[in-house]
């Protein structure tokens, strides 16, 4: 479904990615961990064509996402989601109108379908009782879940989280990985997250992939991962101080 | 070695920004064709630049138009009959102050505003959500902007043009002991209305200038509040020296035509 074939990307002379490879099958949710600053969102920014890699390609259902023209790429986009890092709600809309915008922009629904639309996805993430309100006056986990409910709106083939949990306390953080791991089992999406929240990525993810110095250096189940003895890996897991990874 | 690398820093960041301008103006076209679908944000657009950039202008025009009432009846004393005093003002107010004066006023307020909103949108990653919606942030955000400055630019310069003269009219009768019959008579003696629309053409030029560049820097804003902050006044600093040398541009054709 989702295939990274050696992509490479440079910003100026920092590399940040280097000859990456990943592959997503359909109905699959995939959890690249890393360090802050190791490239996961750049990673993930160009599976939807937010940023055009160096060298390599991404490849959506076979077809290269750099040589879509601009109408096949906005396809692509219409029928996948993003739950961007700090929500990206759009602050002068309330959080229906957020939900309901891509309905209303590229289908040919009426005004009170896409309000229905938009209603029942906040009520899936519990905030039918919020939805006149605007993003600056919600807290930072309903912002989230607005966001999600917004990735969701279109009933996407394709989700891509960007540390979805990231800023969260422990509650409201376990609660939007449950909506994760719902979410995946009731519309059947294949997911890329990226998070450096291990409690996240074990819970929401069928496979982990670890970005570390611009490359993956691991990639397998769950299970895998807690048996691996990659020392990076297995520091990154436990958060020691002592190890390969230093302290930045 | 230092200074021929600044220059040459200075001139790649140019080309840059003009190939990435040129890019915007050919997303911008191709987006004009949706104009229809866009009404009600162009609509919106035009109250926040157009309605509600009014008393700014109006007490701007008020001033100038008083001002060089003022400058011109300090200029004729001696040595031109003060009946035309409201011909000089007239001229001035309809050809250059009022579209100069009143470009200069919104590039501050809606040139800055334009770039601050687009930018923090930018650095919050929201125009990326746009993009990944399968909407054309060129479309949905710049394209009612541009189509407001446009429209709105010459309407705020017809009420200028009247404010200013009006302006003009109460010094001139107040101070400069002249009628009010008098002076109008001046405005009216060579009235010309190519004038009205040089200046209405300056106006619609200044409209583009303004929403296009506020536009440009707030997109491609990046660096967070500081990022933004310099988005809005590289806005209004190119918008500025931009009306002026188009200005001078136009006022050549008009008078050597």
């Amino acid at each position: 479904m989702i295939s990274i074939k050696q992509l490479s990307k440079s910003f100026g002379n920092l590399t940040v990615l280097r000859d990456v490879d990943l592959d997503v099958e359909r109905g699959e949710t995939a959890v690249v961990i890393g360090r802050s600053g190791s490239g996961k969102s750049v990673l993930l920014k160009h599976i939807l064509g937010l940023i055009h890699p160096d060298s390599g390609h991404v490849y959506i259902d076979g077809q290269s996402i750099e040589q879509m023209t601009r109408r096949e790429l906005d396809q692509v986009r219409i029928r996948s989601g993003v739950l961007f890092q700090g929500g990206a709600l759009f602050d002068s809309m309330t959080l229906l109108e957020n939900v309901g915008l891509g309905l209303a922009e590229n289908t040919r629904k009426s005004r009170q379908e896409i309000d229905d639309i938009a209603t029942e996805r906040l009520q899936w993430v519990g905030l039918k009782d919020a939805i006149d309100k605007f993003p600056s006056e919600v807290s930072g986990g309903m912002r989230k879940r607005a966001a999600l409910a917004r990735a969701i709106a279109m009933d996407p083939d394709i989700v891509l989280y960007d540390e979805p949990t990231t800023g969260l306390d422990p509650v409201t953080a376990e609660g939007i990985n449950d909506l994760i791991v719902h979410l995946r089992e009731r519309l059947e999406v294949t997911a890329i997250a990226v998070t450096h929240d291990m409690n996240s990525a074990f819970k929401i993810g069928d496979r982990i992939a670890m970005l570390y110095e611009g490359r993956i250096v691991f990639n397998g189940t769950a299970d895998d991962a807690r048996s691996s003895d990659d020392p990076v890996l297995q520091q990154f897991i436990k958060g020691d101080t002592e190890g390969p990874l230093e302290i930045i | 070695m230092g200074f021929v690398q600044t220059i040459g820093r200075w001139v790649l960041n140019l080309v840059l920004d003009i190939g990435r301008l040129g890019i915007m103006c050919g997303r911008l076209l191709s987006a004009v064709l949706r104009i229809p679908r866009s009404l009600k944000l162009i609509i919106n657009q035009m109250l926040t630049m157009g309605v509600q950039s009014l008393p700014l202008v109006l007490l701007t025009s008020a001033f100038t138009g008083a001002v060089s009432a003022w400058q011109g009846a300090y200029q004729f004393q001696n040595y031109v009959p003060m009946r035309y005093l409201g011909t000089a003002v007239g001229k001035a107010v309809v050809i250059e102050l009022a579209p100069v004066l009143t470009a200069l006023v919104v590039a501050g307020r809606v040139g800055a505003s334009i770039a601050a909103e687009l930018g923090t949108m930018r650095v919050t990653e929201q125009i990326d959500a746009l993009e990944v919606m399968g909407i054309d942030p060129v479309r949905y955000l710049v394209m009612p902007r541009v189509v407001s400055g446009l429209i709105m630019m010459p309407m705020l310069v017809m009420f200028a043009n009247v404010i200013a003269i009006l302006g003009a009219l109460v010094i001139a009768v107040t101070l400069v002991n002249l009628s009010s019959e008098t002076f109008l008579n001046g405005v009216r003696m060579f009235f010309s209305f190519s004038d009205l629309y040089t200046g209405l053409t300056k106006a619609t030029v200044f409209g583009l200038i303004i929403s296009l560049i506020g536009s440009f820097q707030g997109f491609n804003a990046s660096g967070g509040a500081e990022g933004v902050g310099r988005a809005t006044t590289r806005a209004v600093v190119t918008s500025s020296v931009l009306i002026l040398i188009s200005n001078f541009l136009l006022a050549t054709i008009q008078f050597r035509l």
